[in-house]
């Protein structure tokens, strides 16, 4: 499998576009025609061949223009990437999964050549070669998770277990939504949830740390998440919300269908072997209304999924003010048939 | 004064309770203004708190000082800001041994900052105890700029460091010492909302 590489932008001229290709993969997060939080939570590297759930670490043709976003931002704020001294051995931890998985999954993308702790890592798609000494940090331009998360598409926290909790001590976070590593480091499962509306509550959060913390190296799970973002922005952080927020309001019934994207997220939940820490990556994927509704099943859905929200959760994924132009688009795809159950893009039948 | 009664807000929003006493082991006592009268209203409870604990002071326009001299504690320290007595508590903080119990009691804004300097000098959390007394004025992370802004008593107020306006969240950051201030006018700049007063 050969992966062509888009030249593209995720600010100023947003030159960010998806292929046919990337459109039929896209993890479409509704596999019914509504939606409430639940602990949607599925074994990973599970799935269809070719879809972003069946490889550890999905690697798509946004892949190098991600990863030149991700630098100017940490140009711009080095805070985005921050850890507590005690996780530099799931740093380690987490560069070398990525590492072996990469290879496993793409092998005519990267090598990597082990004898004891002295590795050499390639990285041909980013035109990396680099050999170094495995858990020595002086032979990394820098700090392990750092080093490997500048060459992985999406954010990535690690969580230390300790005292019955997971504790968000380390990260990188340049694709977020709207929420701060440099605020959050530190905190438990808890806290850095607490500005979650509802969820806690319906103690979601109860019975998803208690999956969390005992999730088992190699039995690696997943769930979505998803919200919307005007413009295929990745990096709307609240650091920059003053910048990106006035973009939120230049959507018009005209422009809707490209401006307006929806922002999926597959995160997925790693037992690190040394440091017992949990690594969670949190992959975001972007896609227009208008891309999205060019597969049928899913234009319908959308419409039915975007209309029926509570109020509440519009509010807190942040697109109410949009939310009455948005229905008003999706609703010419949906025909009021049948949508098969599932999130995969087949064919409905009418 | 007694102690300040919250509305029930978010997780990560600090609760206060009355403090409890641990005993005669190790402690480390800061209270600041208003928050002196929890502090000896804990040794009423157990004198022996004081058999080995150190007290520090930030007067903030109270006069309580002279009694909270008198109690009987191993150390007292006075100042009229907390950065007056800052370095003092770290080196209390960074010199206790295991078992220490830390006890706080003031205003969000030095409790906040005294937690913050307790968990840098590995205080675990489970071992900082804190009671409000007095202002209910909030320390305020400017998320934009990082700038800390305190004694907010308005939302929205103005960022001390950039001047952005910026609205009051419940959200709070131990480690930070503070509250998350966030751009009230970012999606429609120049729109405002009227300025109220914090509520507790």
């Amino acid at each position: 499998m050969t992966i062509r590489f888009n030249d593209e932008t995720f600010r100023d001229d947003y030159t960010f576009y998806n292929s046919p290709e990337a459109i039929q993969r896209f993890p479409f997060p509704f596999d019914r025609d509504d939606y409430m939080y639940s602990v949607n939570i599925e074994p990973h590297k599970t799935g269809p061949k070719g879809t972003p759930f069946d490889v550890a670490f999905d690697v798509d043709e946004h892949y190098v223009s991600e990863m030149r976003d991700r630098a100017i931002t940490l140009e711009q704020d080095p805070k985005r990437c921050q850890s507590l001294p005690h996780m530099e051995l799931a740093g380690w931890d987490l560069l070398e999964l990525i590492m072996t998985s990469k290879v496993a999954d793409y092998p005519d993308l990267f090598e990597l050549h082990r004898d004891g702790n002295s590795w050499r890592w390639i990285n041909k798609p980013m035109g990396i070669d680099d050999s170094f000494t495995f858990l020595d940090a002086s032979t990394l331009p820098y700090g392990p998770m750092e080093y490997i998360t500048r060459q992985a598409q999406g954010d990535f926290a690690l969580l230390d277990q300790r005292d019955d909790n997971l504790w968000m001590d380390a990260g990188m976070i340049t694709s977020q939504a709207d929420w701060s590593l440099d605020f959050d480091i530190g905190m438990n499962f808890f806290e850095w949830h607490a500005p979650v509306p509802k969820a806690h509550e319906m103690k979601i959060f109860q019975r998803a740390l208690k999956f969390l913390m005992n999730v088992q190296q190699g039995a690696q799970s997943r769930r979505l998440n998803w919200t919307m973002t005007v413009n295929p922005r990745l990096d709307t952080s609240p650091e920059n919300y003053h910048l990106w927020g006035p973009e939120k309001r230049t959507v018009t019934p005209e422009n809707v269908g490209q401006k307006q994207y929806l922002r999926v997220e597959l995160q997925t939940f790693w037992r690190l072997p040394r440091s017992n820490a949990l690594a969670f990556p949190i992959r975001c994927y972007l896609a227009n209304l208008q891309d999205l509704s060019s597969v049928p099943k899913w234009g319908r859905r959308l419409h039915r999924v975007i209309r029926d929200l509570p109020d509440e959760l519009a509010d807190y994924k942040g697109f109410a003010v949009n939310r009455a132009m948005i229905i008003d688009y999706l609703a010419q795809f949906d025909d009021g048939g049948e949508t098969s159950p599932g999130i995969y893009p087949n064919e409905d039948k009418t | 004064m007694t102690q300040t009664p919250f509305t029930p807000s978010i997780i990560s929003r600090p609760t206060y309770a009355q403090l409890q006493s641990n005993g005669g082991s190790p402690s480390v006592l800061l209270a600041e203004g208003a928050g002196a009268a929890a502090l000896l209203d804990l040794f009423a409870r157990d004198a022996s708190v004081l058999d080995r604990g150190q007290i520090f002071f930030v007067t903030a326009g109270s006069d309580l000082g002279p009694k909270l001299r008198g109690a009987g504690a191993r150390a007292f320290h006075q100042g009229d800001s907390y950065s007056d007595i800052q370095v003092q508590f770290q080196t209390a903080l960074n010199a206790a041994p295991m078992g220490t119990s830390v006890y706080l009691a003031g205003g969000e804004g030095v409790i906040g900052q005294a937690t913050s300097d307790a968990l840098a000098a590995g205080i675990e959390h489970d071992a900082i105890q804190a009671e409000h007394r007095g202002s209910i004025a909030r320390r305020m992370q400017c998320v934009h700029c990082k700038g800390i802004t305190e004694n907010v008593t308005t939302d929205p107020f103005t960022c001390s460091n950039c001047g952005l306006t910026l609205f009051v969240r419940d959200h709070y950051s131990r480690r930070l010492g503070a509250f998350q201030g966030v751009c009230v006018d970012a999606e429609t700049p120049g729109v405002i909302p009227e300025q109220q007063e914090i509520q507790l």
